[in-house]
């Protein structure tokens, strides 16, 4: 099957800054696709290459098998969800929503028709007629939203598109954007920082960092089996434990990746450590432990004994939580 | 601690401030009232007597005419080309980065800052090397100078409000440069180049320095007044063509404070 959008060594470089380097990638038709990575990390350069709005300097896209080289945003089937909403703000929410299709030439009654539909599919009827300048932070990323699909894009982008909202609405969104997803089968480019975000919704994640893509994979892959340890730190703050103490643990000599919530805290068996911290942090409490010099977190279902400063305890875990990994980057 | 005594200013500002008014105020009264006066060799108060007769004179005079149309020619084209030329600098300057960028903004901004005797005689100076004959399209050279520059500083600050992903959004949404152009800038840079637009068109019309320099037999509006005011008949026709140029002036720079008043909301801000 052709890859809905494919990523051939592309490279953007800005001057000397390289935002995106050497980047190979297949996103496959229908996927639910994130891109996670810190600020600065070449995420969103990736997805402005795919809209069309940076050209590679090097390297090749392709969309759906077809060259995207020199071909501008707007001779792309696919539409983009701004971080901003970029809404129009001269135009009322129909206006906006049938923007793509006034443009294609589309019979006022007919746009107006599909707009209303469209705002219907992403639950916000009713509210054609006001300016986005009335709308709240949530219902203006819901037209944001229409407006790009009720062009039908093959690919739809997101830039971050819940960074603006507050947690619950965030969480709501989540769950809509994701069944919105599987039931239009529309291919999703998802841009986030926040990899809780990255691992509930997308299908595949990939990780990046300076320009290239650490690592690529199911969520729970990238979790449980980091590849690096930028990969093991930055998703989900795991212990990255350097040779030595991995080695000490039971495991090979290489840098390994040790869930927090993997660890048990008692008083006999396992390894000798020192607690020199606890956090609550509602559903559990995470105590750092000093082993051999190395700070080690431990993270406890809310409920359990938390063990006071300074105390000495015995941290165990199963041998398979231990995940060597295979660079040092 | 403020009460509201606080916002009530003092007698003696009050009578300050009405004093000012009048004082800037009370002299362009004064050139209505002579419009309407009997004597008509020179000023005196209080005028012996009224009459409307002026503007019947000046109805009928034929270099009144003249001047007022070219004026309005003058003003119209200038402000076209400033419209077209203000515009354009302004998006590339707040769109775009380019080596130079900062200079050639100071570089438009400069005429209106510089003294118009300076515009006027370096005009002057080029027209004549360049064996350039003064005529209507020089006069509208010099005023498209200055007139650039307020269109300029209208759309520039109207472009740096509006969000550089709206144009990206209405690209990503299938429309080109033009459609983009036509359905998202145009609308939301419109009032600010109406504006812009409308104090050009003040300012040419009223314009006499660079005029001066740069004018061949032609006499505008301003022009002609000059030199109406030294020969001693039918002066009150001078005032009655001062005050339609007041009129014509005034209406259009309250039209723009009208229109940018309103435009405080930052266009295209998603949060």
């Amino acid at each position: 099957m052709t890859p809905a959008v494919s990523f051939q060594n592309v490279s953007r470089h800005f001057g000397s800054v390289r935002a995106v380097d050497g980047v190979n990638l297949d996103i496959e038709e229908g996927e639910f696709f994130a891109m996670l990575g810190p600020s600065g990390s070449g995420k969103t350069t990736c997805l402005r290459l795919i809209a069309g709005f940076e050209q590679p300097t090097g390297g090749h896209i392709k969309i759906f098998g077809e060259t995207a080289d020199g071909v501008p945003p707007y001779r792309r089937n696919v539409n983009t969800v701004f971080q901003d909403y970029a809404l129009f703000p001269h135009l009322n929410v129909i206006d906006n929503v049938a923007y793509g299709l006034m443009i294609k030439g589309v019979d006022r009654a007919t746009r107006t028709r599909r707009a209303e539909e469209t705002l219907e599919l992403v639950r916000l009827p009713g509210y054609g007629a006001r300016r986005p300048g009335q709308l709240s932070g949530g219902q203006r990323q819901r037209v944001a939203l229409a407006r790009a699909l009720v062009n039908e894009p093959k690919v739809l982008l997101l830039d971050e598109p819940l960074g603006a909202l507050d947690l619950k609405l965030r969480e709501n969104m989540q769950e809509e954007l994701k069944s919105l997803q599987q039931t239009l089968g529309i291919t999703f480019v998802f841009v986030t920082h926040d990899q809780g975000e990255a691992l509930s919704m997308a299908d595949r994640v990939a990780v990046f960092n300076e320009g290239r893509i650490i690592q690529v994979g199911e969520p729970e892959d990238i979790y449980r089996r980091p590849r690096a340890r930028f990969v093991a730190d930055f998703v989900g703050s795991s212990n990255v434990l350097p040779p030595d103490l991995a080695q000490a643990f039971g495991g090979p000599r290489r840098w390994a990746s040790l869930r927090p919530e993997d660890i048990r805290i008692g008083k006999t068996g396992g390894h000798a450590a020192t607690v020199t911290g606890a956090s609550f942090l509602g559903a559990a409490t995470r105590v750092a432990c000093d082993v051999n010099g190395a700070r080690v977190n431990v993270l406890l279902p809310s409920g359990s004994a938390v063990p006071s400063l300074g105390a000495p305890i015995r941290i165990s875990f199963d041998a398979a939580a231990l995940h060597p990994m295979d660079d040092a980057a | 601690m403020r009460s509201d005594r606080g916002n009530r200013a003092p007698i003696g500002v009050k009578v300050a401030a009405a004093a000012a008014l009048l004082f800037l105020h009370l002299p362009i009264l004064l050139i209505f009232v002579y419009a309407f006066t009997t004597e008509d060799k020179s000023f005196v108060w209080p005028p012996p007597g009224f009459t409307t007769q002026w503007f019947a004179v000046a109805w009928n005079r034929p270099d009144v005419w003249e001047a007022l149309t070219l004026s309005v020619q003058v003003a119209s084209i200038s402000t076209l080309i400033a419209l077209i030329l203000g515009t354009l600098c302004a998006a590339a300057v707040s769109q775009t980065r380019f080596f130079g960028r900062e200079v050639v903004s100071l570089l438009v901004i400069l005429p209106i800052a510089l003294p118009g005797i300076i515009t006027g005689v370096a005009l002057r100076s080029a027209f004549n090397l360049a064996d350039i004959p003064f005529s209507f399209w020089t006069i509208v050279l010099g005023h498209a100078t200055f007139c650039v520059v307020v269109v300029y500083n209208n759309a520039i600050a109207r472009f740096r409000r509006t969000s550089a992903s709206l144009i990206e959004a209405s690209m990503d949404l299938g429309a080109d440069g033009f459609q983009t152009f036509r359905h998202v800038i145009l609308p939301n840079i419109g009032t600010a180049l109406v504006a812009g637009g409308m104090l050009a068109f003040a300012l040419s019309f009223d314009e006499v320095i660079v005029t001066t320099f740069t004018a061949g037999q032609q006499a505008t509006l301003p022009i002609w007044m000059l030199e109406e005011l030294v020969r001693p008949r039918q002066r009150p026709v001078t005032n009655v063509v001062a005050m339609v140029v007041v009129i014509v002036t005034f209406l259009p720079i309250l039209a723009a404070y009208t229109l940018t008043r309103d435009g405080d909301q930052i266009a295209g801000s998603g949060k």
